[in-house]
């Protein structure tokens, strides 16, 4: 069949350490013009609408509150410009950045009198393990620990995007290490129902270039397979132990999403058994009606439609250092990436 | 002496004259100081360098150095990197309520060792003490002289072609800091690469002449941050191969386990300079010949290309620009 | 959402592990690692060992992109 070079052929990938690593490598002026990577919604961060950033933002203000989070999410903004993680510690709140949801564990067992929520962001690779915080809170009787998740699943969110009639994507860079947890089984999806060719990629610039490489000749051949570029790490059977304690805590349930909207079984939440440690039941938290600022264009940037580039606040209005959105503020947020690497 | 710093030390009394007579005049002993006058009466030169900078890190201790030994060194390379040969330093120190007096006398004896090290004498100096909560331990301002030894030292001088070296391996001290600020993040046995850069500033000062265009110590913001500084006035670009820069392998890996980027880390025994194409290779041999310089690399060249921005050029050969660091980086998972 | 590390397990206590690599180590759980061993690599996310492997053979970003401009060529 071969190419057609008179057109572009998009490539996707749809995690936001693809998006770095991309980035990072700078081959994206390397390719030639009728190969386009693209952005989708694979940060976490990115993903997750602002009134949700602001609960997380008002559970500070309790009184002997500790709020443990990844470094990701210290900047990111809820509804009000500015107002983030950082200016709520600046103001006095104590906010402390964790590299794993086990040291937020050890900090409530280290002070049984104050009451620590966990920021679980994250997809499917996050979720294993903020599952097993859960568990050894359970285990050791710490009772000040809470999950406060905004995990999210990937497969609805493709699905969603695929729906959607300005869909032009022509092959799919798959996340590695979502792959790792669900296996090549969890997401043959791609190619079995959305028919699109699908290469699950290491985050090094030798497996981004395979994978390009592999997609490339699938779309020659018009096939639609999904292939495994990372098979020293990514089982076709995935990881069912990480999955099986994924079960035990967490249950799929309606999310809302930044960009794609509401959609059924697209996030995960805390069995009703395990309440205690659901800061969204310990705390009552509730989620005030969703508003995006005027001119902020996340929404379609993370669905691949918008290039950072294209949004008229990229670079004026909109810079790392004073973000209109998440995109921009994420480390590993499309725009961030675009900024930070920027070709030329 | 009690065991910890109280208000009173700060009062300007007896409690401040046996802090200065009983700890500090005996460590840092020398002909102007002794004198205890308001000012310090020195000998002078001809042309002076003048700097000053002042030294807020947490924890104040941490592997390779403490707070002490940062602020002689941080005020020395200044004056060494604009060319001048340190001489005299003033010390003030903002010493919070509390603060055991034990870790003020390592900290002073850091200053002392250092001091020495680097050639320089302080000279003249200020205690204050602040309630409890008004201070994070000790804030240390030092201020320093130095004797005009390299003189025209700027950006100015950077021509198209010119090569950029740096003296050694890149973000060891902001990555060893962030780690002994929070210890739970990753443990590793990294140190802070804090040292003085008189002796090889003034040598390559020394042998280099005008081949010599600028050089700059790359603290907060890293390497990334200091040589953007260089090409700030648009006339030229700059590239840099990422295979050349130096970083050591725990610096990496803890790098790559935090997602933070070594090229924004803090060095504060580290000196980017820029040469003249044609004498780099010299330059290198002079940086390699100290120690501290035993790392050093040729790590890009100025090019007419791109004004303004820094390149950095991957393994694969693809570019990408790196900005000054917009805000602290911070570890993420994503 | 995909920061993950490979490093070696240095030691093991239950499903805890003390993971290492150029001098640089941290504890991890291993709690849905199946049958870990000590020198065992295992790739780390945010603290949490989600897969074993065998020490990277990372490629040439350069053999890699060759072989990619000579595959498009022929497509």
């Amino acid at each position: 069949m071969g190419l057609d070079k008179s057109k572009t052929y998009h490539l996707m990938e749809v995690c936001g350490t693809h998006t770095m690593a991309i980035a990072r490598s700078g081959i994206k002026n390397l390719l030639p013009s009728y190969i386009r990577l693209i952005s989708g919604p694979g940060c976490p961060v990115c993903v997750t609408p602002p009134e949700v950033i602001d609960a997380a933002l008002e559970l500070t203000e309790k009184p002997g509150m500790i709020l443990a989070t990844y470094g990701d999410m210290i900047r990111v903004p809820g509804s009000v410009k500015g107002d983030n993680l950082a200016k709520r510690s600046a103001m006095g709140a104590d906010v402390r950045i964790v590299y794993s949801a086990m040291d937020a564990v050890e900090i409530a067992k280290q002070h049984p009198d104050r009451e620590v929520v966990f920021l679980g962001v994250g997809f499917e690779t996050s979720a294993p393990g903020t599952a097993t915080s859960i568990e050894a809170a359970m285990e050791q009787n710490i009772t000040n620990y809470s999950v406060f998740s905004m995990l999210k699943m990937l497969e609805p969110s493709i699905r969603a995007l695929a729906a959607d009639p300005d869909f032009n994507v022509q092959g799919f860079i798959c996340p590695g290490h979502v792959a790792v947890i669900l296996g090549e089984e969890g997401l043959r999806f791609f190619s079995e129902d959305l028919h699109i060719p699908a290469v699950i990629a290491g985050f090094d610039t030798d497996d981004i270039v395979n994978a390009v490489r592999m997609l490339m000749l699938q779309i020659a051949k018009g096939e639609a397979r999904l292939e495994n570029e990372y098979a020293d790490v990514v089982r076709p059977e995935g990881n069912p132990m990480a999955r099986q304690i994924m079960d035990r805590y967490l249950e799929p349930r309606k999310d809302i999403w930044r960009g794609l909207g509401s959609i059924d079984l697209s996030g995960y939440g805390i069995r009703p058994e395990y309440a205690a440690f659901d800061a969204e039941k310990k705390f009552g938290i509730t989620f005030r009606e969703p508003t995006v600022r005027s001119g902020c264009r996340c929404g379609d940037v993370v669905k691949g439609k918008l290039d950072p580039v294209e949004c008229p606040l990229f670079g004026t209005v909109c810079l790392p250092e004073d973000p209109e959105g998440p995109c921009m503020v994420s480390a590993e947020g499309a725009c961030a990436a675009a900024y930070k690497y920027r070709s030329f | 002496m009690e065991d910890f710093i109280t208000l009173d030390y700060g009062s300007g009394g007896k409690k401040t004259a046996s802090l200065i007579s009983n700890m500090i005049l005996p460590l840092l002993t020398n002909e102007a100081l002794d004198e205890l006058g308001d000012g310090a009466v020195i000998d002078g030169a001809g042309r002076l360098v003048y700097s000053t900078d002042s030294f807020v890190v947490s924890p104040c201790f941490f592997p390779g150095g403490d707070i002490g030994k940062l602020s002689v060194c941080g005020t020395v390379n200044d004056v060494s990197m604009a060319g001048g040969e340190p001489k005299y330093l003033s010390l003030a120190l903002i010493i919070e309520e509390g603060f055991p007096v034990e870790s003020l006398r390592r900290i002073i004896e850091s200053i002392r060792t250092t001091a020495q090290e680097a050639g320089v004498q302080v000279v003249t100096g200020d205690t204050k003490v602040v309630e409890k909560g008004r201070g994070d331990g000790i804030y240390i301002n030092t201020s320093g002289i130095g004797f005009l030894k390299t003189p025209g030292l700027s950006p100015r001088n950077i021509q198209e072609g010119d090569k950029v070296i740096v003296s050694g391996t890149v973000g060891d001290h902001g990555t060893a800091v962030m780690l002994a600020r929070n210890e739970n993040l990753v443990q590793a046995e990294l140190k802070s690469d804090c040292a003085p850069l008189h002796r090889m500033a003034l040598a390559l000062g020394e042998k280099m002449g005008s081949s010599l265009r600028v050089m700059r110590d790359p603290t907060r913001g890293g390497i990334a941050t200091t040589l953007n500084e260089f090409i700030e006035d648009g006339r030229f670009g700059m590239e840099i191969r990422e295979s050349d820069i130096p970083v050591l392998p725990s610096v990496n890996m803890v790098s790559e386990i935090l997602g933070l980027d070594p090229y924004y880390a803090a060095c504060e025994g580290r000196l980017l300079a820029v040469t003249e194409a044609g004498r780099a290779e010299e330059a290198l041999e002079i940086l390699r010949s100290f120690e501290n310089g035993k790392d050093a690399a040729i790590i890009g060249e100025i090019t007419s290309d791109h004004p303004g921005r820094l390149v950095i050029r991957t393994p694969l050969g693809g570019g990408r620009i790196a900005s000054k660091l917009a805000g602290a980086q911070l570890p993420r998972i994503c | 959402m995909c920061l993950a590390v490979p490093l070696r397990i240095k030691s093991l206590n239950g499903t805890d592990a003390i993971v290492e690599r150029d001098g640089v180590s941290r504890s991890v759980k291993v709690n849905f690692i199946r049958d870990p061993r000590v020198g065992d690599y295992v790739m780390v996310h945010a603290g949490f060992a989600i897969e074993k492997m065998k020490p990277e053979q990372a490629e040439e970003d350069l053999e890699a992109f060759r072989e990619l401009e000579e595959v498009l060529k022929t497509i």
